[in-house]
C-alpha cells in the first residue's frame, strides 16, 4: 500500500475487528471443547483406577475402540447380508430352472441388527411413541386449556398418572398389547408396539401440562380482537388460540421428546424391542471383556443422539413461532 | 373309430405312468422330496438363552443347515426363560432352545399352562453347581484331599455343616437357580438332598408355590447371565447354572465349582427345542425340517470326537451368540472343567450333543423329571405309573425325530447308526450310576420316587 494515511487506519481496523472476534467466539466455542477435553482426561485418570470383574472401567481409548470395532462388525454383517441375498437368488433360480411355476421370492436379511441399525430402530421407536403422545396430548391440552370446567376435571388424572415410571407400566402395556394385537402376520413386532406405547404413556405429560399453560393465558388484547370480530370457535382456536400458544406448546413438545429417549431406553431392555436398549441389556447378559466398553459407546450415542433431537426441535419451533424476536434456546 | 381313440387314450396314460415312474427313479431322492411338501412356513424367528448349549441353533444357522432345509430362520436372544416361554405360547416365536422340565410343567399346568412339545433333545448334561469363595472355603474344610486337590464328586455332605453354622447365627442360606421347572433346579436339589439338607418343597395346593416349605436352604430364581453378579453382590451364596456362568465365576475370582450335573445323574436330557403343539400341529413339515437341520448340526458339533468345538467356540463367542469371552466358553466345550482356580481337570462329556443318541427325546427322560416335580410337591397328588407314561408321550414326540431322521439317512446326510433302531420303545436302560447311588428305572417311577430319605414319597400329600 503506498499511501500510509490510509493504509494504518485499515490496518488498524482489521486488527482490532479480528480481537473483537477472538473474543466473541472464545467463550463459544473454545470454552466447551476445554472443558470436554478436561473432563475427558478426568475420565481416563479414574477409569484407570477402577477394577471391576470385567476389567477395567473404560475410560476413552477403549470406548473409541470399540466404537471402530462395532464400525467393523456392521460392515462384516453388511458383506454377510449380500452373500445371503447371493445364496437365495441361487436357489431361487434353480427352483424356477426345475419348475417355472415354483413361488420364489426373496426373504429378508436374517441375521443380527447391527449397532447401526439398533440406533435407526431406537430412533423410529421413539418418533413414533412421540407423535402418538402429541396426537393426544395437543388436543387434550387445548380443550384443558380453553374450558376451565374440563380441566378441573382431567387435572387429578394428569397429576396421578404423570409420576409413574415406564417399568411400572411395561408389565400392563406388554399384556394388554400381547392380548389385543393378535394377529396371524402383523405389521408391526409385539415389542415394537410394547415400546411405543410406553413411551406415549409416559411422554404425553409435558405436553398436555404446557399447552394447557399456553392456552389458558392467552393475552387479554388477543381475546378481545376475538370477540370483537365474532370468530366461530373452530376459527378462534385455528388462528388466535394456537398460533399463540406454539412457543409453550413447543417447549411442551421439546420436554416431551427428551423424557420420550429416556424412557425408551428403558422400555426396549424390557420389551426386547431390537434397538439400544436391547444392546446395552444384551452386552451386559454377555459379560464379555467388551462389554463395558461397548455399554459406554451405547452411552455416548444415546446422549449425543438426545442432544441433536433437542436441536431439531428447536429448529423447527424457530422456524414455526411467529415472534422471530424471542430467544429462544 | 372309438376303439382306436380310446386304445390312444389308454396308450398315452400308460406311456406318462410309466414315463413319470421313470423320472422318479432316475432323479435323486432328495429332488422328490423337494418337490414332495413344501414347508407350511418358511420365515421362523426361535428364541434362545445366552448359555453354551444353544450351540445347535448357532451351528445350524452359521453352516447353512437351515437354508439347506428351505427355511430363514432369525435367531434372537431372550431376556429369561419365563419370557421365551411365554413368547412361545403366544405365538411371537415359532420355537425355542427350552429346558427340558418346560414342555412338561407347562403342559400338567405347573406355571402357565399351555401346550408345548419337542421332538429334539439339544443336549445332554452341561450344567454345575458353583459356590462363593467364603462358602466354599468353609466347605474345603470337610472334603476329603489326595496329593493337595479334593476328591470328585464332591457331595452335599460338605456343605451340611456351613449351612447350620449359618442357621446358628440366623442368617439365611440363599442358593439360586434359573426356573421353577429347570433342570438345575431338579439337580440341585438331587445333590442337597443327598447329602441330607432338604431344599423345601412346593405346596401348589395350599397356594405356596416359592418352593421353600420346611427348607433348610432356600431355592431361588435368577436368570442365568445375572447368577456371577447375583453372588458377587452376596443376593446368593451359590447357583446352580449352565455353562459359561460357571467358568465365569472362576475367571472372576468370585466362586469355585463344586460339582457338575454329569455327577449327579449323567446323559440325561438337559434341553430340548420346544414349540407350542398347535404350531406342531399347523407346521408338521416344517418341524420335520427344523429338527432334521439340528439333528446335522448336533452331529457336526460331536464329529470325529468333538474335533469341530473350537470352531464353535469361536461362533458362540460372538455377541449375538453367547456373547462371552472365547477362552471362558472353551474349557466346557472342549472337554476340561476348572474347578478351582488352576485346577482343571478332564470332563470329556460335560456337553453331549450327539453321542449315545443324545438328541432322541427318550421318554424315561420325560419321566425323570416327572418324578422329581412329584418329589418337590409340584405334582400335588399321587399319580399312576400310567400317568407319568401318558404325560412323557403327550409332550415328546419321538414320531417327527424318526421322520426327519429317516429322510436324513435316505438323503445321505447321516448313516442309519447314528439313530435309535426303528422299534426304540422310548426308555434309556436304568441308571444306576448317580451320586446317592438310587438306580432309576423309567418304568416304574412311583417306586423310584419311594427309594429317597429326603423327599415326597409317591403317595403322600402335603
Amino acid at each position: 500500500m503506498s499511501n500510509p494515511a490510509v493504509a494504518q487506519p485499515i490496518q488498524d481496523t482489521l486488527k482490532s475487528a479480528r480481537g473483537l472476534a477472538f473474543k466473541r467466539w472464545l467463550p463459544r466455542l473454545l470454552m466447551p471443547m476445554f472443558g470436554i477435553f478436561a473432563f475427558l482426561l478426568f475420565w481416563q485418570m479414574i477409569a484407570g483406577s477402577i477394577d471391576t470383574s470385567l476389567g477395567k472401567f473404560p475410560g476413552p481409548t477403549q470406548v473409541a475402540s470399540q466404537f471402530g470395532a462395532l464400525v467393523d462388525e456392521h460392515q462384516r454383517e453388511q458383506k454377510r447380508a449380500d452373500a445371503f441375498f447371493a445364496r437365495q437368488e441361487k436357489r431361487n433360480a434353480e427352483k424356477l430352472a426345475q419348475n417355472p411355476e415354483a413361488d420364489v421370492s426373496i426373504r429378508p436379511y436374517t441375521g443380527k441388527p447391527t449397532f447401526f441399525k439398533q440406533i435407526f430402530t431406537s430412533l423410529y421407536t421413539v418418533m413414533t411413541g412421540f407423535f402418538i403422545a402429541s396426537l393426544l396430548a395437543i388436543p387434550l391440552g387445548i380443550v384443558c386449556g380453553l374450558s376451565k370446567p374440563i380441566y378441573n376435571a382431567v387435572n387429578p388424572l394428569i397429576q396421578i398418572f404423570k409420576p409413574v415410571s415406564p417399568l411400572a407400566w411395561l408389565p400392563l402395556v406388554t399384556m394388554v398389547v400381547s392380548a389385543v394385537y393378535t394377529s396371524s402376520d402383523p405389521l408391526f413386532a409385539k415389542s415394537f408396539v410394547t415400546s411405543a406405547v410406553t413411551v406415549a404413556l409416559c411422554c404425553l405429560w409435558p405436553t398436555v401440562i404446557n399447552t394447557t399453560v399456553g392456552v389458558a393465558n392467552l393475552d387479554k388484547d388477543m381475546q378481545n380482537v376475538s370477540r370483537v370480530l365474532s370468530l366461530s370457535p373452530l376459527s378462534h382456536v385455528r388462528r388466535i388460540v394456537l398460533p399463540a400458544a406454539i412457543p409453550m406448546i413447543f417447549t411442551g413438545l421439546r420436554l416431551s421428546l427428551a423424557t420420550g429417549w429416556m424412557v425408551l431406553i428403558a422400555a426396549e431392555m424390557l420389551a426386547q424391542n431390537p434397538g439400544l436398549g436391547k444392546f446395552i441389556w444384551d452386552e451386559f447378559q454377555n459379560g464379555s471383556s467388551n462389554s463395558l466398553g461397548r455399554i459406554m459407546v451405547a452411552v455416548i450415542v444415546i446422549g449425543l443422539l438426545g442432544f441433536v433431537l433437542d436441536r431439531l426441535m428447536l429448529m423447527l419451533q424457530r422456524h414455526v413461532s411467529w415472534d422471530k424476536h424471542a430467544d429462544l434456546r | 373309430m372309438r376303439n382306436s381313440t380310446a386304445r390312444r387314450s389308454f396308450m398315452k396314460k400308460t406311456l406318462t405312468g410309466l414315463g413319470c415312474a421313470a423320472v422318479m427313479l432316475l432323479t435323486p431322492l432328495s429332488m422328490q422330496i423337494a418337490h414332495a411338501a413344501n414347508p407350511e412356513k418358511d420365515e421362523l424367528k426361535f428364541g434362545f438363552i445366552k448359555l453354551t448349549d444353544m450351540a445347535p441353533l448357532a451351528i445350524a444357522y452359521e453352516k447353512g443347515f437351515f437354508e439347506d432345509e428351505g427355511l430363514y430362520v432369525t435367531l434372537e436372544a431372550q431376556a429369561n426363560w419365563k419370557v421365551l416361554l411365554d413368547r412361545v405360547i403366544d405365538g411371537e416365536l415359532d420355537g425355542a432352545h427350552m429346558l427340558s422340565g418346560q414342555p412338561i410343567g407347562a403342559t400338567i399346568g405347573f406355571g402357565t399352562k399351555a401346550e408345548v412339545v419337542t421332538a429334539f433333545t439339544m443336549d445332554l448334561n452341561g450344567n454345575a453347581i458353583t459356590m462363593s469363595n467364603a462358602v466354599w472355603a468353609e466347605m474345603k474344610k470337610q472334603v476329603p484331599m489326595e496329593n493337595g486337590k479334593p476328591v470328585h464328586p464332591i457331595k452335599a455332605d460338605t456343605l451340611k455343616p456351613v449351612v447350620e453354622q449359618y442357621k446358628a447365627k440366623g442368617k439365611p442360606f440363599n442358593l439360586g437357580m434359573v426356573f421353577p421347572v429347570s433342570t438345575h433346579n431338579y439337580e440341585l436339589r438331587y445333590w442337597l438332598a443327598a447329602g441330607g439338607i432338604s431344599p423345601g418343597y412346593y405346596a401348589p395346593a395350599k397356594g405356596d408355590i416359592t418352593g421353600t416349605l420346611n427348607a433348610d436352604v432356600l431355592l431361588s430364581v435368577t436368570p442365568p447371565p445375572q447368577m456371577p453378579a447375583t453372588m458377587e453382590a452376596g443376593t446368593i451364596n451359590g447357583y446352580s447354572v449352565g455353562e459359561p456362568w460357571n467358568q465365569a465365576a472362576v475367571f472372576k475370582g468370585i466362586g469355585v465349582p463344586v460339582i457338575t450335573d454329569y455327577d449327579i445323574r449323567k446323559n440325561m436330557s438337559e434341553k430340548v427345542f420346544g414349540v407350542s403343539k398347535s404350531w406342531a400341529d399347523a407346521n408338521p413339515e416344517t418341524h420335520k425340517r427344523v429338527v432334521k437341520a439340528l439333528i446335522r448340526a448336533g452331529k457336526w458339533l460331536d464329529e470325529d470326537n468333538n474335533a469341530n468345538r473350537k470352531e464353535a467356540v469361536e461362533i458362540l463367542s460372538r455377541p449375538e451368540y453367547v456373547g462371552a469371552d472365547a477362552k471362558v466358553i472353551a474349557n466346557s466345550m472342549t472337554g476340561t472343567f476348572e474347578y478351582e482356580k488352576g485346577d482343571k481337570r478332564e470332563v470329556p462329556d460335560f456337553n453331549v450333543f450327539f453321542r449315545y443318541h443324545a438328541t432322541y427325546p427318550y421318554y424315561s427322560d420325560a419321566i425323570w423329571y416327572l418324578t422329581q416335580m412329584r418329589r418337590w410337591g409340584q405334582i400335588g397328588e399321587a399319580k399312576p405309573d400310567s400317568w407319568y407314561l401318558d404325560m412323557a408321550k403327550q409332550v415328546f414326540l419321538p414320531a417327527v425325530y424318526q421322520s426327519a431322521a429317516s429322510e436324513l439317512v435316505a438323503e445321505g446326510k447321516a448313516q442309519a447308526e447314528d439313530f435309535p433302531p426303528a422299534g426304540e420303545d422310548g426308555f434309556r436302560p436304568p441308571l444306576a450310576d448317580t451320586i446317592d447311588g438310587v438306580s432309576y428305572d423309567g418304568r416304574k417311577p412311583n417306586e423310584y420316587i419311594n427309594q429317597f430319605k429326603i423327599g415326597l414319597k409317591a403317595d403322600s400329600v402335603l
